[in-house]
């Protein structure tokens, strides 16, 4: 493995992946990837997580085209020099801040999406000029083989690879030095990744979880809201890390909540959910097991219905959770949702705030004060008022978790900046050294005063300033030279 | 251990009371930053003279003026920085609201090293102050004079509930960095650098490591060799050489060695004097310990100019090291002090190559009449931040963000990006109850039509027509 990356470092030095045609062009080539290997991708995908096709296609593979394109569209503009306000002492001299790759850069993705939590950190990696590895999560075993077979196919082998193994190769590939880790997953093990990564100084973008809290406000559309976290929920069986986890409502809300979403889901999954090609399956059995043991001694208000042989676990309701109970206890990855009530807002926030943040919030009310109330007294990685997981999909929006929930952030320029090293850069000339003398020792007070003014005022680029500065500049220069 | 502990739950209730979110505590507290170094002036140059030996000029210069900047800087534009950022929206969103929100992420921890004692400790402050955090500030045990001023004074000055300041070597800061805390803030060497960032991954706390490195100065063989040592040995002597952006080595040509020399000389003599040891504007080295080290360093190569020292004044004379090999101590580590080793290259290319043959430094330095030389090294070579034909000016912009790369850190700040660094990027979308017959589209049972409409909505659109 470490020869592996060697061999990335080295592509990487010659500086191939740096000119920007070179970037377009394997873009564009994992355009083409997408595009003419869409069949066999969505058929991995589907594969892993019982997912139709069609579904594969607008959870995954559209996000992808879209982030594709958008690099495609922006790439020269976000790799291009910006400049920065000068102050009076550099005000002829060019200063700006040059985005530069940082190297080797290691994806590490999850199973949930196997697809685009691979490849949307990909595009964003190459865009910036980096070579990469990418380690697909083992669980999403057909996703993990067919991005090692078709990757290689498109992109440029020198400088981009695909690693594949379970927990024994990731630790392996975690000893090597990277020069940015973007890790998807869970709590624990990105700890174990921040602190690979403190051994080579590495700085890390971790995508975790937590539970997401959705607030239902007594003032709102219940039925829209209802429609769309039961969209959200039960989208991926649940096993979404922006799923709205839990329900916090007042507890009059509850039944309306539960006879809305259960019609809800008859409208998305007709009678017999089983036969739906629309609504998936766990990923394994731990998973479903786990999931099941979270239903003990719960009140399920519907579904519940479970089968181990498909890892079927119907979309189910909990009602008057207690917060102290195990399915209040930890990311939930699943299609059950627990309803906790709260008397009113203030509650909510509370309950909310004495939990860790999570990665995103959910409040659906028709009073904007109070979703802005709820907004500013609660903190998360993202929000979204009035729905749920759309804030991911505005792709000017960065996407990441704050506390528990993870650190940086990625999606469109944010994953552009996430994998470059924005570099700033003065350039001077050899000439007008006589300014300098106000620098240079031996030191007086009346220097000191010149020097300050110097450095500490600053102006914008506008054109009367920058007549009225050069005036000053000349003066300035004939005091130095006259008096000091 | 519990002493620790009860001031930080106390910092967090003060947090969680919501104090520090409005604007008017915020400017409250970097007001108070204000007067702090406005009626202690005279007490902080005293203390970095008596730490550092620092002369007036370079303490007003580089750690009172620049923080006082900061703090202006900050009171000037908080408003405008705390302001919601809109962003642009696909169709599908076209009528509803888009911001990223800006919040603090809570306690903050700022970890201070000794040489430029005030400003390494108020500029970062200033940015975890402008982004409503709560702070807990440990000041270097090294820069004893200071240390005193920040623990007795600077709380004086700020809310105490929001702002401890707590004392110690590296056995307390170890005890201190067990805790949680939201962010860490932390500007020292990488071996220490390693070892917080590793109590950060416990509690997946956001970190920013400013560290150093050996920052290459390339000096071509076209350019006026007496503007360039002026330059250099300014920067190179400025605080005793202990400056983590300082010039830390020279990579020239045989020839403009021949020349930098003399005129190295030049500059030294014209800064210092004939005994810089009599000068009031040359610093001294921090303590015993960093003295020991250097002195050692002088035996590298062999000495061109300078070489003296002084233990019992903590002196060593401006010195510039030549015939130096890769292998030596004094190639081998930061110097940091006031020692220049001249390295000769037969061109540039082999310069470019021994730059990256290394770490990625902190600073890069390259000194040119052509700009097609000043480019290429830029181009070829990465580095946290540049200067061409200039020691570390970039630093006085507080428009270029501050930070290293690779072994010279991660993250960054000064001025806007100090504010961003402290701060919580929240992605927020709020959407309206109504337009349900687009998102409808998004429903099951999924059908190829319904698809193919939604794919079109999703796409980015800047302007705000819409279908509807």
């Amino acid at each position: 493995m470490e020869r592996q990356v060697q061999r990335l470092r080295q592509a990487f030095r010659s500086g191939r992946s740096r000119p920007l045609r070179f970037r377009m062009q394997q873009l564009e080539a994992l355009k083409r990837m997408v595009q003419e290997r869409e069949k066999d991708i969505l058929a991995a995908i589907a594969a892993d997580l019982s997912k139709s096709e069609l579904n594969a296609y607008s959870h995954e593979v559209i996000t992808i085209l879209g982030e594709i394109d958008f690099m495609l569209a922006n790439l020269p503009e976000l790799a291009s020099a910006k400049p920065a306000k000068k102050n009076l002492l550099t005000m002829l001299d060019e200063a700006y801040v040059q985005p530069e790759p940082l190297g080797v850069v290691l994806i590490i993705g999850a199973w949930n999406y196997p697809f685009v939590l691979i490849m949307q950190p990909l595009v964003g990696a190459i865009a910036a000029g980096n070579a990469v590895i990418v380690k697909p999560s083992e669980l999403s075993e057909n996703t993990a083989k067919i991005l090692a077979k078709l990757l290689p196919q498109y992109l440029d082998q020198d400088l981009y690879a695909v690693v594949n193994g379970g927990v024994a190769e990731t630790t392996e590939l975690l000893k090597q030095r990277f020069d940015h880790i973007l890790y998807t997953g869970n709590t624990a093990v990105g700890k174990i990744v921040m602190e690979a990564a403190a051994k080579h100084l590495t700085p890390v973008t971790l995508e975790l979880g937590g539970k997401s809290p959705c607030y239902i406000d007594r003032d709102c559309d219940l039925d829209i809201a209802c429609r769309r976290i039961t969209w959200g929920k039960y989208m991926n069986c649940g096993q979404t890390c922006i799923a709205p986890d839990y329900v916090l409502c007042e507890a009059s809300l509850q039944d309306r909540i539960v006879q809305k979403m259960k019609e809800t889901v008859k409208d998305f999954y007709g009678e017999n959910i089983k036969d739906s090609p629309d609504y998936e399956r766990i990923i394994n059995l731990r998973h479903f097991k786990r999931l099941q043991s979270l239903l003990e001694g719960q009140k399920i208000a519907f579904g519940g219905e479970t089968d181990e042989v498909t890892r079927y676990i119907a979309p189910t309701i909990l009602t008057d959770v207690d917060p102290n109970s195990k399915v209040m206890q930890e990311e939930i990855f699943g299609p059950i949702l627990p309803i906790v009530s709260v008397k009113n807002v203030d509650e909510a926030i509370n309950f909310i705030n004495d939990r860790e943040k999570p990665l995103a919030l959910y409040i659906f009310s028709h009073n904007n004060k109070l979703i802005k109330r709820v907004i500013d007294e609660t903190s998360s990685g993202g929000v979204t008022g009035n729905d749920v997981i759309m804030h991911f999909t505005v792709n000017s929006l960065p996407f990441g978790g704050v506390g528990a929930s993870g650190m940086g952030a990625y999606h469109g320029k944010y994953s552009f900046d996430t994998f470059s090293h924005q570099r700033p850069c003065l350039l001077k000339g050899l000439k007008g050294e006589s300014i300098n003398k106000l620098r240079y020792p031996p030191n007086s007070q009346s220097k000191l005063s010149w020097a300050k003014f110097f450095l500490l005022k600053q102006f914008n680029k506008g054109g009367l300033v920058m007549l009225m500065v050069a005036c000053l500049a000349v003066v300035a220069a004939v005091i130095v030279k006259e008096y000091l | 251990m519990d002493s620790f502990e009860d001031t930080l739950r106390q910092l967090r209730e003060a947090f969680n009371t919501g104090r520090t979110r409005t604007a008017e505590f915020r400017a409250e507290q970097l007001r108070g930053l204000s007067r702090f170094l406005r009626d202690h002036k005279q007490q902080l140059q005293e203390a970095l003279a008596q730490d550092l030996h620092k002369s007036t000029f370079e303490s007003e210069v580089s750690e009172i003026a620049i923080s006082q900047a900061e703090v202006d800087l900050a009171l000037r534009n908080l408003r405008s920085w705390m302001k919601d950022e809109k962003v642009s929206k696909n169709l599908a969103t076209q009528l509803d609201s888009a911001f990223i929100r800006k919040e603090p992420f809570g306690l903050v921890l700022i970890i201070v090293p000794w040489n430029y004692p005030l400003n390494l400790t108020l500029v970062p402050l200033v940015g975890a102050i402008a982004a409503g955090n709560c702070v807990v500030l440990k000041p270097s045990e090294t820069s004893k004079a200071i240390e005193k001023i920040l623990a007795e004074i600077l709380p004086r000055y700020l809310d105490q509930s929001c702002f401890a300041v707590v004392l110690g070597g590296p056995q307390e800061t170890g005890q201190l960095l067990e805790h949680r805390f939201d962010y860490i803030f932390f500007t020292g060497n990488a071996y220490v650098g390693k070892i917080v960032m590793a109590a950060a991954a416990k509690h997946l706390t956001p970190i920013t490591l400013e560290l150093g490195g050996k920052n290459p100065c390339y000096v071509d063989d076209n350019c006026d060799p007496q503007t360039v040592a002026n330059r250099v040995a300014w920067f190179r002597y400025f605080n005793a050489g202990q400056t983590c952006v300082a010039p830390d080595y020279i990579l020239c040509s045989q020839e403009m060695q021949e020349q930098l020399v003399p005129a190295l000389q030049n500059a030294v003599t014209r800064f210092y004097g004939d005994n810089p040891q009599t000068s009031p504007n040359l610093g001294r080295i921090i303590n015993q310990k960093h003295f020991k080290r250097l002195q050692g360093l002088l035996g590298c190569g062999r000495v061109a100019i300078g070489g003296q020292s002084d233990e019992n004044d903590l002196y060593i004379a401006p010195t510039v090291l030549v015939d130096v090999q890769e292998t030596e101590p004094v190639m081998q580590e930061e110097i940091f002090g006031p020692i220049l080793p001249l390295l000769t290259v037969k061109n540039l290319d082999e310069a470019i190559d021994f730059i990256n043959r290394r770490e990625k430094p902190l600073a890069l330095y390259a000194f040119s009449k052509r700009s097609q030389v000043i480019k290429q090294v830029l181009a070829r070579t990465s580095s946290g931040g540049f200067c061409g034909n200039d020691g570390f000016m970039h630093m006085t912009l507080s428009s270029l963000p501050f930070g290293g790369v690779g072994a010279s850190g991660m993250g960054r700040y000064h001025g806007k990006f100090s504010f961003d660094t402290f701060s919580n990027q929240r992605a927020c979308l709020l959407r309206s109850p109504g337009m349900e017959k687009i998102n409808d589209l998004r429903y099951p049972p999924y059908s190829r039509r319904n698809l193919r409409m939604l794919l079109v909505a999703m796409q980015e659109r800047s302007c705000s027509c819409t279908l509807l």
